[in-house]
């Protein structure tokens, strides 16, 4: 057909158009179309990447936690426990310490009563002293009055004496 | 069938004006694609943007399958640009034709040896140009004796060889491709019957020519890749 003839009739003009338009279109393209769009690409690839990194470490960081929490649960549960041990051994000991003081306070106030009675008798007993005293001086004013001999006042004294022994 | 082309003289340059057409609108029509998809840029990308992407990740394949990504990296312009260029070139002449005054004038860019055989020069060209560039010019020649001194004969007709059969086999199947649809388009024209009978293998054949333009221009950038792995990789 019409070319490759070769030495007659080459087109060397498209030769060069074609070369030239290729090595435009190339820059052309390189410039405004594949520059972007390969930066577009690898900044995409880089995002992706990273936002792998980031959701890696935040699920480390997110079982770290868990298992720090889960020590600090543990911690805390030993730690109410030994609370409760405390006030339990704390309650006993009280409870103890409050019987004691009661049973003190009861000896005490019984001991109280008893020396109560003890010097209430005495104070009796001083009291009847008192009284045989003064029956006794007036048993010896009336035995003087009567001039009584000795013989009868000692028999006297002794019958008085009976009677307040007895009565007593 | 026979078309003549419409060849202008300037400068003392031959320019085929069909040719001229059609690499500027190829070229357009690649600029236009990919500035739509790349006009509103996301993290999240939708449409066009998910294409090109794609596009972007499947020349990336292509480079990786024929050398690491160090060396391969600086290539992806390249292919890209090639893939997409090709692949358009490839589609423009397969829904019409356009012929004035005998003259074709819309048709693929790419079944036009002239055209192929420039494009596939210059690749083989950016092989020497970056095998001496990448590897230093000693090494670059050492490679032409490996494995042993006789071979350099061979050697150097395997890069001619290389030359014209990437260049030809792109122009061989587009331009096969539509000669096929202009024969049955002219089928067509020679009767009713003619034109019905003729509708279907037409139908088929385009969308086979769709198949075989993408396919093309796969494998033009795949062999780009191979040969640039070839003078570039220190390991081969």
């Amino acid at each position: 057909m019409q070319t490759l003839t070769l030495g007659l009739a080459v087109n060397s003009g498209d030769i060069l158009l074609q070369l030239v338009a290729f090595l435009i279109l190339m820059a052309l393209l390189r410039k405004f179309a594949w520059g972007p769009l390969m930066g577009i690409m690898k900044a995409r690839q880089e995002h992706i990447n990273g936002e792998i990194d980031a959701a890696e470490k935040a699920r480390k960081e997110a079982e770290s936690n868990l298992a720090l929490q889960i020590e600090e649960l543990k911690k805390a549960r030993e730690e109410a426990k030994a609370i409760i041990d405390n006030a339990k051994k704390q309650g006993e000991v009280q409870g103890e310490a409050i019987i004691k003081a009661a049973r003190l306070e009861a000896d005490r106030l019984k001991e109280e009563a008893i020396a109560d009675i003890a010097s209430e008798k005495d104070k009796a007993v001083a009291a009847l002293r008192n009284e045989v005293a003064s029956l006794s001086v007036m048993i010896a004013s009336k035995v003087i009055a009567k001039e009584l001999d000795e013989k009868s006042q000692e028999k006297l004294i002794d019958d008085y004496l009976k009677e307040v022994g007895e009565s007593r | 069938m026979e078309h003549e082309a419409p060849i202008v003289t300037f400068m003392g340059l031959n320019f085929n004006l069909a040719n001229v057409l059609m690499i500027i609108v190829s070229s357009v029509i690649v600029f236009i694609i990919a500035m739509l998809a790349t006009r509103s840029l996301s993290m999240r990308p939708g449409g066009m943007q998910n294409f090109l992407e794609w596009v972007v990740d499947f020349v990336k394949g292509i480079i990786n399958s024929t050398m690491d990504w160090n060396t391969g990296g600086r290539f992806l312009t390249l292919g890209l640009t090639l893939i997409m260029y090709i692949f358009v070139a490839n589609m423009l002449g397969l829904p019409f034709s356009v012929v004035v005054d005998h003259k074709l004038w819309w048709k693929s860019p790419t079944a036009d040896p002239t055209i192929t055989l420039t494009l596939a020069v210059m690749i083989v060209g950016l092989t020497h140009y970056y095998g001496i560039k990448m590897r230093g010019f000693k090494e670059y020649g050492s490679q032409f004796f490996q494995p042993f001194k006789l071979l350099f004969p061979i050697k150097l007709i395997e890069e001619f060889a290389n030359t014209l059969t990437l260049g030809l086999r792109l122009y061989g199947n587009i331009y096969a491709g539509e000669v096929l649809l202009g024969l049955l388009v002219s089928l067509m024209h020679s009767g009713i019957f003619a034109g019905i009978f003729g509708a279907i293998p037409m139908i088929v054949w385009q969308g086979f020519s769709i198949f075989v333009g993408s396919i093309q221009a796969f494998i033009f950038t795949m062999l780009t890749m191979v040969y640039l792995a070839h003078k570039v990789s220190h390991d081969h």
